[in-house]
C-alpha cells in the first residue's frame, strides 16, 4: 500500500516537471531571454512531447511496436483544421471551438486506430509494425490528393483537381490537395499546449496505473499467462493502441492550429517523423513516460542551442544521444535514477530493506 | 466418500500433433475438494492435457464438463472464467510488474470498474482498487510473499515465484486449480514447504486440485487418487497405494 501511495508521488513529480519547465519559460520569454526561433520551436515541441508520451503507450505500455504514428497525427491534424476552417464564421468564441476541434481530433485518430488495429492487434508478431508503416505513408498519400471544397449547395470532393470540384463562384477550396489546408485559425500557443500535455499525461498516468493498465501490461509480459488469468486480449491491445491513436491526434491539431498553411509533406507527417518520435521513446526509456517528455525536449531544442557551433554541432549532438541512451538503460543509471527518485519521495530507508532481506532468505 | 459432486468429468479426451497421439483417450473424474494427481513419465502428455483443459488446444476429441457444464472448445479466457485456473511447468509470471501487481491482475474479472473512472480517478477507483489490493495481500500471506509485495516479479527468487504463480491462479477464484509440476527445481526444503501449503489451500479454500507431478514418491505423500499416463494413455488409475504397487507402473518409471 505504501507502494501505491508513492506512484502517486510519482506522477506527481512528472506534473511538476511540465509545470515549472512551463513557468521557467514563460518567465525567460518575458524578460525577452529567449530567441524569436525558439520560441517558434515551443508549440511543435509541445506536440512532440504529446506524440512521445502517447507512442509509449503503444510501445512501452503495450510492448508493440509501431512505425506509423505520425499518420495518426496527421489524421488529427487535417479532420480538425478542416473543422475549423468550415466553422471560423460560425463558432466565434475561440476556445469552444479550438476545444471541439481537439476533440474532433482526438475521436477521429482514435477511430482510425481502433479501424487498423481490429484486424492486426489479433495477429501474433509484428505484423502492427508493418501496417502502420504502410498506413503513415497511405494516408500522407491520401491528403496530398485530397480536394473538398465548399458551396451553397453543400461539400464538393475530388481526387483529381480543384477545378473538378465544380464549385459555384462564391463557393472555396477547404482542402487543396498537395496544398493542403490554408488559413487554419491561429488558436495554439504554448499555454495550450502545456495544458494539452497536461491532460495527455492526466489521462496515460492514470491509465497506467489502473485494472486497465496492469491487463495492457500483463498482455506484454506474458499472453498465455494473461489469457489464463481471464484478461480479453484483443479488447486490451485495441483500448491501448486506440488510446494511443487518439492522442497523437491531440498533438495534430496542437500542430495544425499553429500553422498557417497545413501540407502533408514526408517531413511532418511522413515515415522520418514517425521514427524521430519512436527515437524519443526509445531514448528516454521504452515504458518510461517522464523519460519520453526530456527526450523530447532535448531532440527538439538542442540542434537550435548548437546552432552558434556550426562546426560541432553534430558532433555534440550524437554524444548527447549516445549520453541519453547510456543514462536511460544502464542498469546501474536505472538505479541511480530510482534513488534519486525515491530519495524524493523520502521512503528509500524502507524499501532498500525490504529489497535486501529478500535476496538473503534465499 | 459419500455422495460428493464431480467438479470435472473428462471423457476420452484426444490430440494428435501430427502423427503423434499426445493424449489419448483420456477420462478423469475429479470430485469436489479432492487433490488428485496427475502423474508419468516427461513427455508422456500431461502438460499436454492441462493445455487441453484450459482451451490452449481443441480437442481432436472428447468432452470436458466443469461442474455439469460442458466447456469444451471454449477459449481459455472463458474457461478461467467459468472456474478453471492454473500455473505453468515454465513459470509465466508478469515479470515486469510487482509481486502485488501479478495478482491483482488475476483480479481482473473478480473486482471491476470502468475505464472513466480509472482515467477520471472517480470514487471507485479508489473504493474497488483499496479492495483488490487488500485480497491481494491476504492471498500473498498465505504464501508468505506479502513482504515481498513491491519487489518486481522478476526479482523474487525461484521457489517464490512458483508460488506466485499459485496465489495468482487463486485470485481469480476458480473451482479447480490446475498445478502443473509447482515442485520443479525446488530443493527438498521447499518442495516440503510447498506441498504443506498445497494441503492448506485445499483445506483453506476447499479448493479442488489437480496436481501434475513428475516425482511419484512426493505425490504419493498428498494425494488420494492417482492417475498415470504413459505414452498419452492412461497407463494406471485409483487410490494412491494400489496404483503405486502396480507392476505396469513401477516398469514404466524403472524403465525411464
Ligand atoms: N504443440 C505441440 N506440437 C507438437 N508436439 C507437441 C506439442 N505439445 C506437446 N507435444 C508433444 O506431446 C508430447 C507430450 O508432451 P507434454 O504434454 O509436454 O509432456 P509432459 O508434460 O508429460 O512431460 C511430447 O512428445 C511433446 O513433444
Ligand atoms: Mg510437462
Amino acid at each position: 500500500m505504501k507502494d501505491f501511495i508513492n506512484k502517486n508521488k510519482d506522477n506527481l513529480i512528472t506534473y511538476g516537471i511540465v509545470i515549472i519547465a512551463y513557468i521557467v519559460l514563460e518567465l525567460l520569454m518575458s524578460l525577452g531571454l529567449i530567441s524569436s526561433l525558439m520560441t517558434g520551436l515551443l508549440v511543435p515541441l509541445c506536440a512532440y512531447i504529446i506524440l512521445a508520451v502517447s507512442l509509449n503507450i503503444t510501445v512501452g505500455i503495450l510492448g508493440e511496436l509501431s512505425l506509423g504514428h505520425a499518420g495518426f497525427m496527421c489524421v488529427g491534424a487535417f479532420t480538425s483544421a478542416f473543422f475549423s476552417k468550415c466553422t471560423v464564421n460560425v463558432i466565434t468564441v475561440e476556445w469552444i471551438r479550438f476545444t471541439i476541434a481537439i476533440l474532433i481530433g482526438f475521436l477521429c485518430a482514435g477511430v482510425i486506430g481502433f479501424l487498423i488495429g481490429m484486424p492486426v492487434l489479433r495477429l501474433k508478431g509484428d505484423y502492427l509494425a508493418i501496417v502502420t508503416l504502410a498506413f503513415g505513408e497511405i494516408i500522407k498519400n491520401v491528403m496530398n490528393v485530397l480536394y473538398i471544397g465548399r458551396d451553397s449547395k453543400g461539400f464538393h470532393f475530388s481526387t483529381k483537381d480543384a477545378v473538378a470540384l465544380g464549385l459555384e463562384e462564391s463557393g472555396e477550396i477547404i482542402v487543396n490537395g498537395a496544398q493542403g489546408i490554408t488559413g487554419t485559425p491561429k488558436s495554439s500557443n504554448f499555454t495550450v499546449g502545456v495544458v494539452l500535455i497536461l491532460i495527455t499525461l492526466f489521462i496515460v498516468l492514470n491509465l497506467i496505473k489502473s485494472r486497465d493498465g496492469r491487463a495492457v501490461m500483463a498482455i506484454r509480459d506474458n499472453v498465455i499467462a494473461a489469457e489464463s488469468v481471464g484478461i480479453n486480449i484483443t479488447k486490451y491491445k485495441l483500448l491501448a493502441f486506440s488510446i494511443s491513436a487518439a492522442l497523437a491526434g491531440v498533438a495534430g491539431v496542437l500542430y495544425s492550429h499553429n500553422l498557417s498553411s497545413l501540407m502533408a509533406t514526408p517531413k511532418n507527417f511522413g515515415y522520418n517523423m514517425s521514427i524521430m518520435i519512436l527515437v524519443f521513446v526509445v531514448l528516454g526509456g521504452i515504458g518510461n513516460i517522464r523519460g519520453s517528455i526530456i527526450s523530447a525536449v532535448i531532440l527538439t531544442l538542442l540542434p537550435e542551442l548548437l546552432r552558434g557551433l556550426s562546426n560541432l554541432r553534430m558532433l555534440i549532438y550524437a554524444i548527447v544521444l549516445i549520453a541519453m541512451m547510456l543514462f536511460s538503460w544502464s542498469p546501474k543509471a536505472k538505479d541511480f535514477r530510482d534513488k534519486t527518485v525515491a530519495t524524493l519521495l523520502f521512503w528509500k530507508k524502507d524499501n532498500t530493506v525490504k529489497g535486501g532481506s529478500d535476496n538473503g532468505s534465499n | 466418500m459419500a455422495a460428493t459432486n464431480p467438479v470435472l468429468e473428462v471423457t476420452n479426451l484426444s490430440i494428435s500433433f501430427g502423427g503423434l497421439r499426445a493424449v489419448d483417450d483420456f477420462s478423469v473424474t475429479i470430485n469436489e475438494g479432492e487433490l488428485y494427481g496427475l502423474i508419468g513419465p516427461n513427455g508422456a502428455g500431461k502438460t499436454t492435457a492441462f493445455n487441453l483443459l484450459t482451451g490452449v488446444y481443441k480437442p481432436n476429441e472428447g468432452i470436458i464438463r466443469l461442474c455439469g457444464e460442458d466447456i469444451t472448445g471454449r477459449s481459455t479466457i472463458d474457461i478461467n472464467k467459468a472456474g478453471i485456473a492454473r500455473t505453468f511447468q515454465n513459470i509465466r509470471l508478469f515479470k515486469d510488474l510487482s509481486v502485488l501487481d501479478n495478482v491483482k491482475a488475476g483480479l481482473h474479472n473478480i473486482y471491476t470498474y470502468s475505464t472513466m473512472s480509472s482515467i477520471l480517478r472517480l470514487p471507485k477507483y479508489y473504493k474497488v482498487e483499496k479492495e483488490m489490493t487488500a485480497k491481494a495481500m491476504e492471498l500473498l500471506k498465505v504464501f508468505d510473499l506479502d513482504s515481498s509485495a513491491s519487489l518486481k516479479a522478476s526479482q523474487l527468487p525461484y521457489g517464490k515465484q512458483r508460488k506466485l504463480e499459485i496465489a495468482r491462479a487463486l485470485a481469480t477464484n476458480p473451482k479447480l486449480l490446475l498445478l502443473d509440476e509447482p515442485a520443479a527445481g525446488m530443493n527438498p526444503n521447499e518442495t516440503k514447504e510447498l506441498m504443506d501449503t498445497i494441503s492448506f489451500i485445499r483445506k483453506e479454500f476447499k479448493m479442488t486440485i489437480l496436481l501434475i507431478e513428475h516425482d511419484m514418491k512426493l505425490v504419493s505423500g498428498i494425494c488420494e487418487r492417482l492417475t498415470v499416463l504413459n505414452f498419452g494413455r492412461i497407463l494406471a488409475e485409483g487410490s494412491t497405494s494400489e496404483v503405486l504397487n502396480n507392476p505396469d507402473v513401477i516398469t514404466a518409471y524403472l524403465g525411464e
